[in-house]
């Protein structure tokens, strides 16, 4: 198992086992902060949600994290980052995405968890498909995300 | 070139990768679309709204105006929804 940088994966994956092997990783750091994104059971409509479908560009997403990661290990002290995102089809309550950050202190490493994340909304290729009773719908992009990722340029 | 295709833009165009040879003076993402949307109906409904339209040459973003010249690989699809 990969322990640090980005993993895109079809396959479910345990945040809490994630949380263990990054803080056993980084025993010198002396705060990490995570962010751990779930599928929820209700759309933005408010339409109940039975299953979500990801799918990912391979190739860009892998250079897209990689990227993110060095843009802020640039910006901030940090001394080591992950990131774990699903694809394929999840069920609520499914872990969608995992962030760690690992610094000496705090503030490193909540505003870099932060930071990657709302970048990672706006720029890795992933999309969601949402299926409920009605049918299955894209996920339509929220301008707050885009609102988000621009405080951080 | 081959031309990629994600989600509902997969969906419309009816399948997820094309390998095409644009005509000689296709020079610019626009200019792409121009062509791309022509071939048919579900590549016209892919494209209808080019507002919508986000772009990937060789995996790097990059907007309409951007030049296509030697690109390997260029992506279309929706604005992102993962995290």
């Amino acid at each position: 198992m990969m322990v640090s940088g980005a993993r895109v994966q079809a396959e479910p994956f345990d945040p809490s086992v994630e949380l263990k092997a990054f803080s056993a990783r980084n025993v010198k750091s002396g705060g990490i902060a995570t962010f751990i994104g779930q599928m929820r059971d209700t759309s933005a409509d408010g339409e109940t949600i039975n299953a979500m479908t990801l799918e990912h560009y391979p190739a860009m997403a892998d250079v897209q994290l990689a990227e993110l990661i060095a843009e802020a290990k640039q910006r901030w002290p940090l001394d080591d980052v992950r990131i774990v995102h699903r694809v394929g089809t999840l069920k609520p309550g499914d872990p969608i995405v995992f962030v760690a950050t690992a610094s000496a202190h705090r503030e490193a490493a909540f505003h870099a968890c932060e930071f990657l994340m709302d970048w990672l909304k706006t720029k890795a290729p992933i999309w969601k498909k949402e299926s409920g009773a009605t049918g299955a719908a894209w996920v339509e992009a929220k301008t707050d995300d885009d609102r988000r990722a621009g405080r951080w340029r | 070139m081959k031309i990629l295709y994600f989600a509902w833009m997969r969906e419309k165009v009816g399948r997820s990768e094309e390998i095409l040879d644009p005509p000689a003076g296709t020079q610019t993402v626009t200019q792409l679309i121009d062509w791309l949307a022509a071939r048919s109906a579900g590549h016209g409904a892919a494209f209808a709204n080019r507002k919508l339209v986000k772009v990937a040459r060789d995996q790097v973003h990059v907007d309409h105006a951007a030049s296509i010249a030697g690109a390997r690989e260029v992506a279309f699809f929706p604005p992102v929804t993962g995290g």
